[in-house]
């Protein structure tokens, strides 16, 4: 992966790999993921289920405790080591300097208290303000926000808004320490399509209005091209390409990309009568193939990718791939060739 | 669908559910321990009339005041004058290492030892009786209201409420009351008074509510599922989708609330027994036994104490193995709840 | 919100009317003796039984006794005990509740306390020997039965170690009023509160780890920690807070019936003159007439009160509070 980071980088993850343990072995769900995230850049974190998106998620944000697990590699922010930091440290920094914001803003706020309770209580936990000011900053965020009244709106329980409310005042919370990173897992995911596209607005909006830098993972490759500057894709744990939104767009590096890329419908010229699919599932952890984890599903495999595993290639500018392709001289096409992809079964 | 109907499989066949769950169970020790300790204790009480008269050389259930038995190659009085200073009254021999009254005698100078393993087969039949019992009504009545829905439910639940509103114990007590002083005249049948299964029937009629309410949240959430669904989207007859496809996946609830069940009747055995409305003289259950104690609580304490640590080791037992059940078969709406 | 309230309300008369139809039942519909006889205790005269056939109307149909029955019970307050030289019956237990009440109140203070410290403890060293010694002794405490409990207690503290300065101090069996005197009052109940509580501390213990565990694993919980709050805030303020809404449910069940009757046993083993232990009385030279209106008073009792918990129910969980 990318060697010579500039120090101004935000967050450097290197080599990041968290196993589960599962029948008396250590499972690396996450296996050796490495990037860095500049300040005020936007990258997206792209993968299907299981590929590792959320468990990287959560790692950097130190909140994986399950008992066993194993955090190894380093994620430095802000030129400090968060592997290894302990709790109580930790937690000055979630919510302050890092924020999240999660998928599912119907069960991610607690039941029982009002949205504005619960904003004051993050200012309140990071800041010494009073009770009013932390309200009248609570207020004034939720209006930020497109939340309409915003101070009756403070004072509703989570289960009276909407999903798309619910999900402006999880970004109001997740801002309200003005955080320089911020983790959105999903953001849009369980929301109606218009609302989606108005909550992406809005994140894309925070680099300006609030100097953060995000982190937004997602399985939607629509998403990523609206919003992100730099885009990562997952497969099985590992990294298998990263590189400028465009770039990689355009010209996609590693098979499986160009088979999420493919999978896109086009948007202009003949619609296809089905869209193509990538055939097969992703491995399990625990029986991932010896070398590239792709290898099963990818019409380009041969004894280089069955034997170790592939290197990151340099591809362009600050553009690599996990694939021996690009060495090998193969070209990829843009557009997905037919037998890469199979036709999808008529629904 | 789990269709336990082919109990033939094979070994090469992926275990089933209550295969799994049997494994989780056996993995599980304090729960293996509790029913060992049930296994020992039934057939140790269930088999008293065997064996008892060799524990206890006198007949347990006739009184034996004027009696006497030899310790260290001396007679000595079952009823024995009191150690006070002016040693007034009497009070029945205490525990000996010899032979006979090993948790000495009660008031009556009957052995306790033989009264304990008699009072537990009481116990044990009674509070076994009334949770099967209870279990099948409960069944009928939660299945009935879970997948009949609409009126039969509303009805069935009120009813359920109503009987839920009275608590358990008074509840227990008047029924026995009324039932005590004549027996119940159903028609041409008449059950005397002291007959066992009077009690048997209202312990298990006022536990119903208790588990008729997770077995009708289980039928409800059953008749949603998908191979309900596809089951009467094919025409097949509700009594079938009953017999194959909900009942065999209410068992696991049943089987989880079966040992609850059966602790909560054996304290409200003891309990009915212990205000002497339960099981009635001269036989004996855990708490006629301790009823009788209550009187020389403070010179024979064994007496009341005896029978009390076997109801606690039961009833703990019967907890644990419960909660062991469910661990293993994964039942969450079983919830633990006492009166 | 006021229509939500409307409704409980229709429940709650139709639940009354219910139990007390149910109540009527068993004792004047079971099939068995006459009515009479029951009423009018062991070996009456036959004036006496003549008496009260008249007066509860047993030679007229069903519906007719029944409201002749609530009548005397809740209108007139005029049922009359046979077996106890014509004592009013409902006197005697307003007379009798104070004691109930003291005893029950005492003891939720008790368990509540008790069992949110052990049960929070629990869920907070989830896996540690402390959380499987707690759930052990939860467990014991759901299997003892309270009157041979009361037993053991007295025997300890009464006879065995009274001499000793740990329970010296243990007054004689019995009650003393709160007006009388308050210190007595406290004396003569601590031992009673403990042993009625134990059972409870067990099963409420024991459902708040299960709570606060199955808690642990939602995403409000995870938002809460992302927040960077504390583990002790995090279980507290949020877990506990949500879990509250169960555990107050289940109390007011839990004190409702044990005010309504359910604390007999402890109230007959310590010899405090409540409730429980007048129906106690009654069962034992078999006065039908007071049991009768022990239970009919106890089950209207906990249906207001389980109304009166929906009601603060309502005010707990913002989301049940706009459902209905």
């Amino acid at each position: 992966m990318p060697a010579n980071m500039p120090p101004s980088a935000l967050l450097d993850v290197r080599n990041l790999r968290v196993s589960f343990p599962a029948r008396g072995q250590m499972i690396p769900i996450v296996d050796g993921v490495s990037f860095t995230l500049n300040h005020q850049d936007i990258l997206g974190l792209v993968g299907e289920s299981g590929s590792g998106k959320s468990v990287t998620a959560l790692a950097l944000m130190g909140l994986i405790d399950a008992p066993g697990v194993q955090v190894t590699g380093s994620v430095c922010f802000r030129d400090q080591e968060l592997v290894g930091m302990p709790q109580k440290k930790l937690r000055h920094l979630r919510g302050k300097e890092i924020a999240m914001i999660f998928q599912d803003p119907m069960t991610a706020f607690t039941p029982v208290y009002t949205i504005g309770w619960q904003i004051d209580e993050q200012i309140r936990a990071h800041e010494r303000v009073s009770r009013q000011q932390a309200r009248a900053r609570t207020v004034k965020l939720l209006g930020d926000m497109g939340v309409p009244d915003p101070e009756r709106t403070a004072n509703r329980y989570p289960h009276q808004l909407s999903g798309g409310l619910r999900q402006r005042a999880m970004i109001a919370m997740a801002l309200s320490c003005n955080p320089s990173l911020l983790i959105a897992d999903e953001p849009t995911t369980a929301l109606d399509v218009t609302v989606q596209a108005q909550i992406l607005e809005l994140i894309r909006s925070l680099r300006d209005t609030h100097h953060s830098s995000i982190l937004l993972i997602t399985h939607d490759m629509g998403v990523v091209a609206e919003t992100c500057d730099n885009t990562m894709v997952l497969y099985s744990g590992r990294v298998a390409e990263y590189g400028p939104t465009s770039a990689l767009f355009a010209s996609p590096s590693h098979p499986y990309t160009a088979g999420l890329l493919a999978s896109i419908p086009p948007l202009d010229g003949p619609r296809p009568l089905r869209l193509p699919a990538i055939a097969g599932a992703p491995p399990l952890p625990q029986n991932r193939p010896a070398g590239c984890a792709f290898s099963p599903r990818c019409p380009y495999a041969h004894t280089a990718c069955t034997t170790a595993l592939p290197p990151y290639i340099a591809t362009g500018p600050d553009h690599f791939a996990a694939c021996v392709l690009p060495q090998e001289g193969t070209p990829l096409p843009t557009r997905i060739r037919n037998e890469l992809v199979q036709e999808s079964p008529q629904p | 669908m789990t269709h336990s109907t082919s109990a033939s499989a094979q070994d090469t066949r992926p275990p089933g559910p209550w295969r799994m769950a049997l494994r989780s169970l056996r993995r599980n020790r304090s729960a293996v321990f509790s029913l060992g300790v049930l296994v020992f204790l039934a057939i140790a009480s269930l088999l008293a009339p065997y064996y008892a008269r060799y524990v206890a050389h006198t007949d347990p259930f006739v009184s034996n005041v004027a009696g006497s038995i030899m310790l260290n190659g001396q007679e000595v009085d079952i009823m024995q004058p009191n150690d006070n200073l002016l040693h007034l009254g009497l009070s029945p021999i205490g525990p000996t290492w010899h032979g006979s009254y090993l948790l000495g005698a009660d008031s009556q100078g009957r052995d306790v030892a033989a009264r304990l393993l008699y009072g537990g087969r009481n116990s044990l039949l009674i509070s076994f009786c009334s949770a099967a019992l209870c279990l099948v009504l409960a069944a009928v009545v939660g299945i009935a209201a879970g997948f009949c829905g609409g009126i039969v439910d509303i009805i069935l639940s009120r009813m359920m409420d109503i009987m839920w509103s009275v608590p358990v114990y008074l509840f227990a007590i008047s029924l026995s009351i009324v039932t005590l002083s004549d027996g119940l005249h159903l028609g041409p049948f008449i059950i005397e008074s002291d007959n066992l299964i009077l009690p048997i029937c209202i312990i298990a009629l006022v536990y119903v509510p208790y588990a008729a309410r997770p077995i009708r949240g289980r039928v409800m959430a059953l008749r949603e599922a998908e191979f309900v669904m596809a089951a009467r989207c094919l025409g097949v007859p509700r009594w079938r989708i009953v017999l194959q496809d909900i009942l065999p996946n209410v068992t696991s609830t049943l089987v989880v609330l079966g040992p609850l069940i059966m602790a909560m009747s054996l304290l409200a055995e003891s309990a009915l027994s212990f205000l002497s409305i339960g099981v009635q003289a001269p036989a004996a259950s855990w708490g006629t036994l301790i009823q009788d104690g209550e009187g020389l609580i403070y010179t024979r304490p064994m007496v009341a104490i005896a029978p009390g640590l076997a109801i606690v080791a039961v009833v703990l037992a019967l907890n644990i193995l419960g909660d062991g059940l469910r661990d293993a078969l994964d039942v969450r709406d079983a919830s633990h709840r006492e009166q | 919100m006021l229509m939500a309230a409307l409704r409980r309300l229709g429940q709650t008369v139709f639940v009354l009317f219910g139990i007390s139809a149910l109540v009527f039942a068993v004792f004047f519909a079971t099939p068995g003796a006459d009515p009479t006889a029951r009423i009018a205790g062991k070996n009456a005269s036959p004036q006496t039984m003549q008496k009260v056939r008249q007066e509860y109307g047993f030679d007229r149909p069903l519906p007719v006794q029944y409201a002749i029955m609530m009548k005397k019970l809740f209108i007139t307050q005029d049922l009359a005990s046979y077996a106890d030289r014509g004592e009013l019956v409902v006197p005697e237990i307003i007379r009798a509740a104070p004691v109930t009440v003291s005893l029950v109140c005492g003891a939720a203070v008790i368990w509540v306390v008790v069992s949110i410290a052990m049960g929070t403890l629990a869920a907070a060293l989830k896996g540690t020997w402390i959380d499987r010694t707690l759930m052990m002794l939860g467990l014991i405490g759901i299997s003892i039965p309270v009157f041979w409990l009361g037993q053991v207690a007295n025997l300890i503290t009464q006879n065995r170690y009274h001499d000793t300065w740990l329970f010296s101090w243990v007054p004689a069996l019995g009650y003393v009023p709160f007006t009388q005197s308050p210190w007595g009052w406290f004396k003569a109940l601590v031992i009673p509160w403990v042993v009625l509580a134990v059972l409870f501390i067990g099963v409420y213990s024991r459902v708040l780890r299960a709570d606060l565990v199955a808690l642990s694993g939602e995403d409000f919980i995870r938002t809460a920690r992302a927040k960077g709050l504390s583990p002790s805030r995090i279980l507290i303020r949020h877990g506990l807070r949500t879990a509250m809404v169960t555990f107050v449910s289940l109390f007011g069940m839990d004190f409702a019936q044990l005010v309504g009757g359910g604390a007999l046993l402890t109230e007959v083993v310590f010899g405090l003159p409540g409730v429980g232990r007048l129906t106690y009385q009654a069962l034992t030279n078999l006065d039908l007439p007071l049991i009768m209106a022990t239970v009919m008073y106890s089950a209207v009792f906990v249906v207001l009160a389980n109304a009166a918990v929906d009601m603060i129910y309502l005010l707990l969980d913002p989301r049940v509070r706009d459902a209905r």
